[in-house]
């Protein structure tokens, strides 16, 4: 109990006078608002005229369309699954657009400097600096040595298109290619057409195969042998238009012995209609590389009613496919009205590690049905699970994860450790793990815990001077720490601000 | 007849793809000889209209993800040689004798049934309007949500024996329930209703082979104060499949305390429905499984699900499960906190040990807590004997075989402490031992 308290205290003393600041001074959404500008639609609905469409708007070669009407045409005979501890009222894919773009980014813009300024006030309004001379938001002077701030290489993703990537130049000079995946289509067709579905195959599950048949950009990283990446990539994805769903599609692939670490923010103005969001990630790791993936995301949740909000359903998998190889991913999910979202860690190498830190905030009538897979197929494969759940409001919170030890992944470990906590009681925390050990010389632990906020703990803070709100806010941004920690710098102060912003008004 | 009527009927086939269909459902019904009205005909009449609903599980079935339902949902069993008679584990207990024979009562066999604050009677003797009717199949039918529990309603609907048992006082006697096969076809279905009046006390000791294949449920309503204590220890009779269904209902201050230990079976499952229904009532369910693959292979499923709807109440699951030679164990365990349910304490620990490559343990243990002054907690872990622990033991000159049963019994000991009763546990220690000893040079 002593331990928790000290422990409380240097968050406060810390960051967390910011975070208390930035919950007063801010509406409770602050990225709500949207760009007027003038759009290009795809007509309404999912055919295979659409996905032609969406092919040839991004000028790609016939084994692309083929590859996507092959998705389609599978994705026909699937139904949505219905596992997840989720309600929400039938989707209709028919009334969607599959396929918006600003109309200034119909003639490519070159550079950077040709892109609509409309678009690259949004970016900054959101705190997203498209010009390299600048640096993102909040990070000077926190970095060790301030005269060198870090820098970050942002694709900027628009409903359904990249508008723009910035220190490409740079990159290229390491070797590493980073651009839109549209682009990696065109540019770079053999490493694309080599490891694209080759982690999440197009036939994965009813999300992942709509997304292989409509998606319309993402981000595409490779990282050559033996390099670290120079700096922090990172993608931002806005989605703008109304009644449209975004379909983005990430390939990363980090080459033998290479780093990179790679972050995920994502924002959306606020409507009364739910939007839908079904994204795929695919991270390569060869022997001996390390893919650090963070993400920030905060889409719209919906309002105190339930009404609008991100429907969020994204399948994310990293192949450790050689020896040693090793992917961290680190989530931190404040916002969408629905999440489905399970990344997952294929430890198919030798000695490959896999971790998975998360922090999952449901508020209001906010539903996330989140977690991770541990899949050890090779030997001496280590894994580690932290994920942290709160629940508030009338939210219902899932955690739900698989570790699974095959029968050749001898001598392996995973620890699994997951939290819940509950704030009012209108809510609902769920812990749904799957443990599947077929070895004898693996080790595999799981912990799990559900509590309220302590009120030992909110008295303590009380008694300090400190109001309710700023209370709880602390002692989640306690419950959280182990989590927060293993996000970069940038991340993490907006993280924790986040924390305190999503919890706004579950108090009392 | 009116309920055999329904079934033969041709039914539409079952919706969906995850259960088998109904003709799947029909074959198993056509095998099966229903009973006449009279007693539970409602329930009975209930039942059959459920099971159409439902359907028979299929193997796509999230429920039956460890398990596959195939042997359960065929027609006939395999037959089954019948064992010798060996001495029972409770044969130096006093104890009130109840014997079972392919699944009927045997009553030349048994005790005298009269005994003091327990009225005891068979399905077979008693008529409509008895007072199991309030419970026989309601609370199984309650067990069915949110989970379908097909083969529990196959019991309910089919059932011809079992006994009635109502509790009126605090009984020092165990009763015993001892199982003998004699057919070595028998295809066994047994349900048992027991009813604890509010401050009654028992325990109930279940041994013994059922049947080729065996159906049971055990519906117990343990009312305000009263204490039931269950023990089961099935016999080493390896090849027989089974499945078990246990729901209870715990009353305000009440307790209910189950253990089993299970050294055998080619496909055991075991669920278990534990509704605490009162304030401050406290349910605890456990086993101690040891599975040894090499006779005849060895599966074992555990299934429970707890839900707690009043305040104050304590829950433990327990299970522990020694695996060799290829056995599977499994354990999918849920703990269920319904909004209003404070101050719940729920734990729920669930470990396998596994002596040697090729067994697999393979775990589920879930929360789903709705209210906020809760504690509620899960641990499951896997792994191999403690190499250090080992080494310890034989530098300090314990054989390399002794030194496992130690540890062997050490890991099993928290399941063990389930069982209150010294005597009880001393028997099932006993009997532990000896399989571990019997075996141990394998």
């Amino acid at each position: 109990m002593a331990e928790q308290i000290s422990e409380a205290i240097e968050v406060r003393e810390g960051v967390d006078r910011e975070t208390v600041e930035t919950v007063q001074n801010m509406g409770s959404y602050k990225y709500g608002w949207d760009t007027e500008i003038e759009m290009e639609y795809a007509p309404k609905g999912v055919n295979e005229d659409i996905v032609r469409l969406i092919s040839k708007k991004n000028e790609e070669p016939e084994w692309m369309l083929e590859w996507r009407l092959a998705a389609f045409r599978r994705w026909q005979t699937m139904t949505e699954p219905k596992w997840a501890m989720l309600n929400y009222p039938e989707i209709d894919y028919q009334d969607q657009y599959y396929y918006a773009r600003p109309k200034s980014m119909e003639v490519k813009p070159k550079s950077l400097d040709e892109v609509d300024p409309k678009l690259l006030a949004t970016y900054e309004k959101l705190g997203i600096p498209l010009k390299e001379q600048m640096l993102l938001a909040g990070v000077e002077g926190a970095d060790e040595s301030p005269a060198e701030a870090r820098k970050v290489a942002v694709d900027a993703v628009f409903d359904s298109v990249s508008v723009g990537t910035t220190f490409k130049d740079e990159l290229a000079k390491a070797g590493v290619i980073f651009c839109s995946i549209s682009e990696a289509i065109r540019e770079h067709p053999e490493l694309v057409q080599k490891y694209l579905g080759s982690v999440v195959p197009q036939s994965d599950n009813f999300f992942a195969t709509l997304n292989s048949a409509v998606f319309s950009d993402g981000s595409f990283v490779y990282i050559p042998p033996g390099t670290r990446c120079p700096m922090e990539l990172s993608t931002y994805f806005r989605i703008n238009a109304e009644n449209t769903g975004q379909f983005e599609r990430t390939l990363i692939i980090a080459d033998k012995g290479s780093y990179v670490s790679y972050l995920e923010g994502c924002t959306a103005p606020k409507r009364d209609v739910a939007q839908l969001h079904a994204a795929v990630v695919e991270i390569v790791i060869l022997e001996d590389a390390e893919v650090k993936y963070s993400t920030v995301q905060n889409w719209f949740p919906g309002d105190e009613e339930g009404k609008g909000g991100i429907y969020n359903f994204v399948t994310k998998r990293a192949d450790c496919r050689e020896a040693r190889a090793k992917v961290m991913w680190t989530q931190v999910e404040t916002g969408s009205a629905i999440t489905w979202k399970y990344p997952s860690c294929i430890l198919r190498g030798e000695e490959s590690q896999g971790e998975f830190y998360s922090i999952a905030i449901a508020n209001n009538m906010q539903q996330a049905d989140t977690g991770t897979k541990m899949i050890h197929l090779g030997k001496n494969t280590r894994s580690r699970i932290v994920s942290k759940g709160i629940s508030a409001g009338k939210a219902q919170n899932t955690y739900r994860g698989l570790v699974s030890m095959h029968p050749r992944a001898t001598n392996s470990r995973n620890y699994t450790q997951c939290d819940s906590l509950l704030i009012g009681d209108q809510c609902g925390a769920h812990t749904v793990p799957y443990i599947e050990v077929k070895n004898t010389s693996s080790r595999v632990e799981h912990e799990a815990t559900t509590s309220k906020v302590d009120d030992d703990q909110l008295f303590y803070c009380r008694a300090r001077g400190m109001d309710e709100e700023e209370a709880v806010a602390l002692v989640v941004n306690g419950f959280c720490r182990e989590v927060l920690q293993a996000l970069p710098m940038e991340f993490a102060m907006e993280a924790q601000s986040l924390v305190a912003i999503s919890l706004e008004g579950s108090v009392g | 007849m009116a309920e055999g009527a329904v079934l033969t009927a041709q039914t539409p086939a079952v919706e969906g793809k995850t259960r088998a269909g109904g003709t799947a459902l029909a074959a198993r019904l056509e095998a099966l000889e229903l009973p006449a009205g009279g007693f539970a005909a409602a329930a009975r009449r209930d039942a059959a209209e459920r099971l159409q609903a439902m359907g028979l599980p299929g193997a796509r079935d999230e429920y039956w993800r460890y398990t596959d339902p195939a042997p359960f949902n065929a027609a006939r069993p395999e037959p089954l040689a019948v064992p010798g008679r060996e001495a029972n584990l409770f044969d130096d207990i006093d104890r009130l004798k109840l014997v079972f024979v392919d699944g009927r009562f045997d009553a030349e066999a048994s005790d005298d049934l009269t005994a003091e604050g327990l009225q005891i009677e068979s399905m077979a003797q008693v008529g409509a309007g008895h007072w199991a009717e309030t419970l026989y199949g309601v609370l199984e039918a309650e067990g069915q949500t949110p989970v379908k529990r097909p083969f529990a309603v196959l019991n309910t609907l089919v059932a011809r024996d079992g006994l009635m048992i109502r509790v009126t006082g605090k009984v020092s006697r165990p009763v015993h329930l001892l199982y003998r096969r004699a057919d070595a076809a028998a295809d066994v279905v047994v349900h048992h209703v027991i009813r604890l009046e509010p401050g009654a006390e028992l325990t109930l000791l279940e041994t013994g082979g059922i049947g080729a294949r065996s159906n049971t449920v055990l519906e117990v309503d343990v009312a305000e104060g009263a204490r039931f204590h269950h023990i089961a220890s099935k016999r080493a009779d390896d090849a027989r499949i089974g499945i078990g269904h246990v729901f209870a209902r715990v009353g305000e201050g009440a307790l209910f305390k189950s253990f089993a230990l299970a050294v055998n079976g080619r496909v055991m499952r075991n669920e278990g429905v534990i509704h605490i229904a009162g304030n401050d009532a406290v349910a605890h369910i456990a086993a101690a499984v040891l599975g040894d693959g090499n006779e005849g292979s060895f599966h074992h499923d555990d299934t429970v699900f707890i839900t707690h709807a009043a305040e104050r109440c304590e829950s433990r699951q327990v299970y522990k499960k020694v695996l060799k030679n290829g056995a599977h164990g499994i354990f999918q365990g849920k703990i269920l906190v319904k909004p209003g349910a404070q101050k719940t304490d729920g734990y729920q620990i669930s470990q396998g040990l596994l002596l040697d490559e090729g067994s697999q343990f393979l775990a589920k243990p879930e929360l789903e807590i709705y209210a906020d002054d809760v504690k509620c907690s899960h641990g499951s872990t896997t792994g191999a004997l403690d190499e250090t622990a080992l080494f310890y033991l034989r530098s300090r000159g314990v054989p390399k075989e002794q030194a496992i049963v130690l540890l062997v019994l050490s890991f099993l000991a928290d399941a063990l402490d389930e069982i209150e009763n010294d005597d009880l546990r001393g028997a099932i220690l006993g009997r532990l031992d000896d399989w571990l000893t019997s075996r141990a040079a394998g």
